[in-house]
């Protein structure tokens, strides 16, 4: 059992593609870190840096006190989930799983117990003289999981194995790859880039943006504290609105109203001005910062609704607020509150985070839980 | 209900496709029959070009025939070698154009052009090229020091027949590379990954992975050669025309002297049904085969 360490990894094809920028972070034992970010971030690449399926232009790949940075991924004692499970389609389950355990020339009776071993938590023995073509997805996905875990390796790397499930067994499945990992003291690199799957697996989270790690920070402070726009934009469903408002120093201005800016910072003059959609409330009386608006669509997610109001003014803004689904909603005129403690204030120019006095806020909403299961696509 | 409608669509099914089955059965199935027909006759000039039934003389005869025997082994001889040859070099050709290179698809396109030309035309270079005093084989082996007398390629009976058959190979060597390519582009990448993370050599994902998920193509490859290289014809005829004193002379070259050189259309007809059965049976061993591969595969991923 090892620490996965990356020192300054960078892969450059041409001056104007690079996939990934100088990547550093260090995974220790036992800890599950998501690399995270839209398609075409880095994230897969880094992954394929960590497994030796690409050679880094610059940087360093450590595993414990080992250099692997030039050994083959054969050498390198690692695991792999593809998103496509690349399981051996010509042999059976038995055989798939023992294939890493073959290549080491493992007796056979030491391969068939740890096959008994690692494969009787994943419901496998039913199976073991399938062929890949006979397994449901789900089925495959258990095999690929028992080959990566059967070879017992210092590293685990994941590369969005949930992404070709259905929506109902990727929740079901989610749930058993925590226990399963939680189970194993080794580090774990999982891509994905379903912040779902991130916040509700991983203890530590990389946001990836065109290569570059824009956050590295658990799960919750990620939630908490973005680290830019960025980040902001991309953690939490609905997505955190996010208005740029010209200031005068002191001041934010939003229509007729003026949002006092924290302390503590020159600021420059244009600053963006973040709120998740659940912490906008509704304004009860002595409540700073509330803006009367528009309501001019409501999206029912069951559990809530999610009101797109129009603010007065001439710059045509809107704000989106998740409310409790405990009335209907028509186009009408509602005031609603900006909660200080919520706001997150931003350079508009950098997309850098102004203040760092946020305060982790309890929603207000009836779901209370931080990154709402009010996921629409769910 | 369905039943009838199950019934119209089969009636439909058949009606589409009985002009085809119509065409099949007089390109196919007539001279096939005709030629087992003819076969239990006597018809040469002995008998004044007159059917004659004699039943199964002509198969007897056969036996008794060495000509028979020896262009059957020159065929064996020719349609291993060539296609072994065949399948090792396209093999490594294919491994070589799956890797993607810059100016791939030029070099595929250009590997295809000797398949593409016309046979005749490839025999008569390969003839020249292996000519005893003009030929360019000679003329590097001489220049290189290696020989200091020219070698009659196609006179001497082992030598003509290794000439043929590098001209075989030569000729259709990219038709199988080509075949195997199209095997080997459908294995996914992911696979090789995985099995290098396993702890795999290049060699051993070979064996295990690129060799069993080719197989199909391979065995396909190897009926189409085998059919193609058994009852080859225009080549050896041009090149050598089934000499020296009858050492490349293979089953179609001895049946085409038969029939239209000797006129015994009788027997002629009787070298063709055996030819015929060998390759059927060739073919249903190489179905049986690829259907086990399928069933054994399952359902593809």
């Amino acid at each position: 059992m090892a620490k996965l360490e990356l020192q300054n990894l960078n892969k450059t094809y041409s001056p104007k593609v690079i996939p990934v920028k100088d990547v550093s972070l260090t995974v220790d034992n036992g800890e599950f870190l998501t690399l995270l970010g839209p398609s075409g971030c880095g994230k897969s690449t880094t992954l394929r840096l960590i497994a030796g399926l690409e050679q880094p232009t610059r940087g360093k790949v450590f595993i414990g006190d080992r250099d692997v940075t030039n050994l083959p991924p054969g050498k390198r004692d690692i695991s792999m989930v593809f998103q496509s499970y690349a399981l051996y389609p010509h042999m059976t389950v038995y055989d798939n799983i023992a294939s890493g355990l073959k290549l080491q020339h493992m007796s056979s009776n030491e391969i068939r117990e740890r096959i008994r071993e690692s494969s009787g938590a994943l419901g496998l023995e039913e199976l073991m003289g399938r062929k890949p073509g006979q397994l449901s997805g789900g089925q495959r996905q258990r095999v690929a999981l028992a080959r990566a875990l059967v070879r017992r390796p210092e590293v685990f790397l994941l590369d969005e194995p949930l992404s070709n499930l259905d929506a109902l067994l990727r929740e079901q499945v989610r749930a058993e790859l925590k226990q399963l990992f939680e189970a194993q003291n080794t580090p774990v690199v999982y891509v994905t880039h379903d912040q779902t799957e991130a916040m509700t697996l991983s203890t530590k989270v990389a946001v990836l943006n065109r290569g570059d790690v824009q956050q590295l920070d658990p799960p919750q402070r990620i939630y908490t504290h973005p680290a830019n726009m960025f980040v902001a934009g991309f953690i939490g469903s609905p997505q955190m609105n996010l208005l740029h408002l010209k200031s005068d120093g002191k001041n934010a201005v939003l229509g007729d109203y003026r949002i006092p800016l924290p302390g503590g910072f020159t600021s420059p003059p244009d600053v963006t001005l973040g709120i998740r959609p659940e912490h906008v409330r509704l304004a009860q009386p002595g409540d700073a910062h509330s803006f009367q608006g528009r309501v001019f669509l409501v999206e029912n997610l069951g559990m809530s609704n999610l009101l797109s109001v129009q603010l007065p003014g001439s710059e045509n803004r809107t704000i989106r607020s998740l409310l409790p689904a405990d009335r209907p909603w028509s186009q009408e005129d509602v005031t609603l509150a900006l909660p200080p403690d919520a706001i997150h204030w931003f350079n508009t120019e950098t997309g850098e985070r102004l203040s760092n006095n946020t305060r982790p806020l309890v929603s207000n909403t009836a779901n209370s839980t931080p990154l709402a299961d009010s996921n629409p696509r769910l | 209900m369905a039943d009838t409608i199950r019934a119209r669509e089969q009636r439909t099914g058949w009606i589409l496709i009985a002009p085809a089955l119509l065409v099949l059965a007089l390109v196919y199935a007539y001279p096939i029959l005709r030629s087992f027909w003819l076969s239990l006759f006597t018809q040469n000039l002995g008998t004044g070009l007159e059917p004659v039934f004699s039943g199964l003389d002509n198969y007897a005869r056969m036996f008794q025939d060495g000509r028979f025997w020896q262009s059957i082994f020159n065929t064996s001889v020719f349609t291993f070698s060539a296609i072994i040859l065949e399948l090792i070099l396209g093999m490594g050709i294919a491994l070589v154009l799956d890797q993607s290179i810059r100016g791939r698809g030029l070099v595929r396109t250009i590997a295809i052009i000797p398949w593409a030309l016309p046979t005749a035309l490839i025999a008569l270079t390969w003839a020249w090229i292996f000519n005893d005093q003009f030929g360019v084989v000679n003329d590097l082996l001489l220049r290189l020091g290696l020989i200091d007398v020219g070698i009659n390629w196609l006179g001497n009976p082992t030598l003509a027949m290794v000439s043929a058959i590098v001209a075989d190979v030569w000729k259709t060597t990219s038709f199988v590379a080509i075949l195997l390519l199209a095997g080997l582009q459908s294995i996914s990448q992911d696979l090789y990954e995985a099995h290098s993370i396993d702890g795999a050599t290049p060699w051993q994902s070979f064996r295990q992975i690129t060799l069993p998920l080719l197989m199909p193509q391979i065995v396909i490859a190897l009926l189409f050669r085998f059919a193609q290289s058994f009852g080859i014809f225009d080549l050896i005829q041009v090149m050598t025309g089934g000499g020296p004193g009858g050492a490349t002379e293979v089953v179609s070259l001895y049946v085409y002297s038969s029939i239209m050189r000797y006129l015994d259309f009788g027997y002629g007809a009787a070298l063709v049904v055996v030819t015929f059965l060998v390759l059927i049976l060739v073919v249903a061993i190489a179905a049986l085969v690829i259907s086990r591969l399928r069933t054994s595969a399952g359902e593809k991923l």
